[in-house]
């Protein structure tokens, strides 16, 4: 078989053989029961609670959840944005980088709180050292954030009645400690022991073979890049991303980091079967984000691996597929691949350029972005499926008649509701920002001229996909918009702040209010939703709600692109 | 809200020394077993040091030449073209690298060109080529060298890299080992 192909099937062979343990060492997390790694933990976690003046047993109700996020959330926003305008004097800066503009700091804290990582800066340039570890930290502990939430989600869907999830502040120290510490970790060692740079020193110089200067940026990285793959922020050290040589320098290391993506949001499903004991459940839900996922996948690996046909018809050779952008230690398929894989969590790290895509891979990044819980990320990428599951249940109950149940408990107005609210947020923030972009751009092209490296169609996926990716907290880019611009930093600003807050406040507020009701016991009449029908049905509820309103979108950009081509 | 504030400060405060402090620090110390401290990988030719995972720019006859790069070779500020697959401009653009090649490699036929070597890679400073892509700059560089092409070949050959393990991934050469290969051949 193609040795490019086999690779990216032995890629998924790993998520899978680490995932499923995993998922079961998630559940025994939150779950509080004995792990082995308990000797080493708990007291560093007492720590925390002790310096953090928190007492870990006090139990809370979905609102107190919801407000303990939101207020630390703040103090991060606070906390980040004085340390990136005061960067140039500060500590850890080497390379002499300056601090960034109010509006640049204001996207670039949001962006990393949010745990979306979009980009406006390049960071070999961009950032000091200081800045660098900064958002590291923001890179830890939004994803700890992230998982914190869904393990209240989890505890509100056991069968009891009850008004009270956990403790926020000790599902998140557990969430990062006990799972992205270790893990970053062993990435970390992987990535350095391959030639991943690890070093506070600042840029290298050196004398190429042909006598001339040059500058080789240097940093921290291999400790970045571990973090920001595993809690799919993905925002990455150097402005490439892992498409540099010194952020991912061989096929290996690709391998790790591109594993590292999924690895966590596939756990958490099956850690939800676990601490449910609802192993069916779990792999209901796991079938029909793999089947989205594997219906993006596929044609995004064999249209790149085809190539340009523009390339093409200039008469040259091009054998390992459409190469613009992309690395030869990769090859197109492994490319095509880690863009499925970023876009449908909502990582947003890359090893090639999206923006130099085929037309129908630049539609499926934008599709996995646009749907969000085809894994989706780490613990966020299952609010938003749970929420696709409500609506599943609801239009289901309706179909056969019956009182819309899901795990026992009664769904009603209220909670259908701020469902529908949550599912339509997403498209509208999206249309709404790509239709102001488009309109200010096509009132006055001269004046927004840095705006697009790319003319007609594609000039156009360019801003759906900058408001694509900020709405689904994703990251990546089409990285020719010129979007350090006041406009940009503050619309996908704001867009990032919605699309990350009221899809947790949503989920959480309809699981706290289920978790209140009493619990019918299943009979007869109930609507088995661990069975492939109902995941079918949820699976038409995603693609009905999500990928259709985006279709008019997209037939403007890709879908145009794609039957304009000669 | 109010109960929330002081865990929070004082909570993010710990964070910030232990995820950006102790884990960093002990991700540097162990660097400090890995190849060149973490400093990033380096071949010595001739006392000078060569990061080796980072393409230099070559236009001499005499070496391999590396991909296109979009931010000519700057390893301080790397990144891609970030052309549209369908942009003329684009087109154009490697258009007119095909035909630079084709003139300084005049045995060599347009449908032998790999389309790597005309396109720029993501981050511009790609180390790698394919082999087809060393081949093709075989003859050229044989007859600036004044050496046969079996010879440049064998660089080749001796210098291939195999895909991860045999089986996964691409098939592929280090342009800055070939360079130095050549360099040292006598």
């Amino acid at each position: 078989m193609n040795s490019e192909i086999l690779g990216i099937i032995v890629m998924y062979g790993l998520v899978m053989l680490v995932a499923i343990p995993l998922g079961r060492y998630i559940g025994k997390i939150f779950n509080y029961e004995n792990t082995w790694l308990d000797a080493v933990f708990n007291p560093i976690d007492k720590l925390f609670y002790k310096i953090g003046g928190i007492n870990p047993a006090k139990e809370m109700n979905w609102k107190q959840h919801l407000t303990a996020l939101l207020t630390i959330n703040a103090v991060w926003f606070v906390l980040s944005m004085l340390v990136l305008t005061n960067m140039a004097w500060l500590p850890l800066n080497p390379d002499g980088n300056p601090s960034m503009s109010g509006d640049l700091a204001f996207n670039t804290t949001v962006s990393f709180i949010t745990n979306t990582n979009l980009q406006h800066y390049s960071g070999e340039s961009g950032l000091s050292y200081l800045g660098q570890l900064t958002l590291m930290l923001w890179q830890f502990i939004s994803a700890g954030c992230g998982m914190a939430i869904c393990a209240a989600v989890f505890m509100a869907m056991k069968e009891k009645t009850s008004t009270t999830l956990g403790n926020f502040y000790s599902f998140f120290v557990r969430s990062c400690t006990r799972v992205l510490l270790p893990l970053s970790f062993v990435v970390a060692i992987i990535l350095v022991m391959n030639g991943t740079p690890m070093t506070l020193e600042g840029k290298d110089t050196i004398t190429t073979l042909e006598g001339n200067e040059q500058n080789v940026s240097r940093g921290p990285v291999a400790a970045f890049v571990a973090i920001k793959q595993l809690g799919t922020n993905g925002g990455g050290f150097y402005g490439p991303n892992s498409a540099n040589p010194m952020e991912n320098p061989y096929y290996l290391t690709n391998m790790v980091e591109n594993v590292s993506i999924v690895l966590i949001p596939i756990a958490m499903i099956f850690a939800l079967g676990f601490i449910l004991k609802r192993k069916k459940l779990s792999w209901m839900i796991y079938s029909v984000m793999t089947l989205g996922f594997l219906i993006l996948l596929i044609p995004t690996v064999i249209s790149e691996m085809n190539g340009n046909p523009a390339i093409s018809h200039l008469g040259i050779a091009q054998n390992m597929g459409s190469m613009e952008g992309k690395e030869v230690r990769f090859g197109a398929a492994a490319s095509a691949n880690w863009a499925t894989y970023t876009t449908c969590t909502s990582n947003g790290s890359v090893n090639a350029m999206h923006d130099s895509m085929t037309p129908i891979a630049g539609m499926t990044t934008l599709l996995g972005m646009m749907i969000n819980c085809f894994y989706g990320g780490v613990g966020v990428g299952f609010l938003n499926f749970y929420i696709f599951i409500i609506l599943g249940v609801f239009i289901s109950g309706l179909m056969v008649g019956r009182t819309p149940e899901f795990l026992g408990k009664k769904i009603e107005a209220k909670e259908m509701k701020i469902a529908m609210i949550i599912a339509l947020l997403h498209p509208f923030l999206i249309l709404v920002g790509t239709a102001l972009a488009s309109h200010l751009y096509a009132g006055n092209p001269e004046a927004y001229a840095g705006w697009l490296a790319n003319p007609g169609y594609h000039g156009f996926s360019e801003m759906l996909y900058e408001f694509t990716s900020s709405s689904a907290n994703n990251g990546s880019g089409f990285e020719g918009l010129g979007d350090n611009t006041p406009f940009w930093n503050i619309a996908t600003g704001i867009v990032m702040l919605f699309a990350r807050y009221l899809p947790i406040i949503g989920p959480v507020a309809i699981a706290g209010m289920l978790a209140q009701k009493q619990h019918i016991p299943e009979s007869n009449g109930t609507l088995k939703t661990d069975t492939s029908t109902f995941g079918l049905m949820v699976f038409a509820v995603i693609i009905i709600v999500a990928a259709l309103s985006f279709f008019p979108a997209l037939t403007l950009g890709p879908i145009a692109e794609y039957f304009s081509a000669k | 809200m109010k109960e929330n504030i002081m865990p929070a400060i004082r909570l993010t405060l710990f964070c910030a020394v232990f995820f950006s402090g102790v884990y960093t620090l002990s991700i540097l110390g162990i660097a400090q077993m890995a190849p060149n401290q973490g400093k990033g990988e380096i071949v010595t030719v001739n006392g000078k040091n060569h990061h080796i995972n980072v393409a230099q720019k070559f236009t001499e006859n005499k070496y391999f030449w590396s991909r296109p790069s979009a931010v000519d070779y700057n390893a301080a500020g790397s990144g891609g073209s970030n052309k549209g697959p369908n942009n003329p401009d684009y087109l154009a653009e490697v258009e007119a690298r095909i035909d630079t090649f084709l003139l300084k490699n005049p045995m060599v036929k347009r449908s032998e060109v790999p389309s790597e070597l005309v396109t720029a890679s993501g981050s511009g400073l790609d180390p790698n080529l394919s082999v087809q892509g060393a081949k093709v700059q075989v003859k050229r560089i044989a007859q600036s060298r004044k050496i046969s092409e079996t010879k440049v070949l064998e660089v080749i050959h001796k210098n291939t890299e195999k895909p991860f393990l045999g089986l996964l991934g691409t098939e592929k050469v280090n342009v800055l080992r070939l360079n130095i290969a050549l360099d040292n051949l006598k």
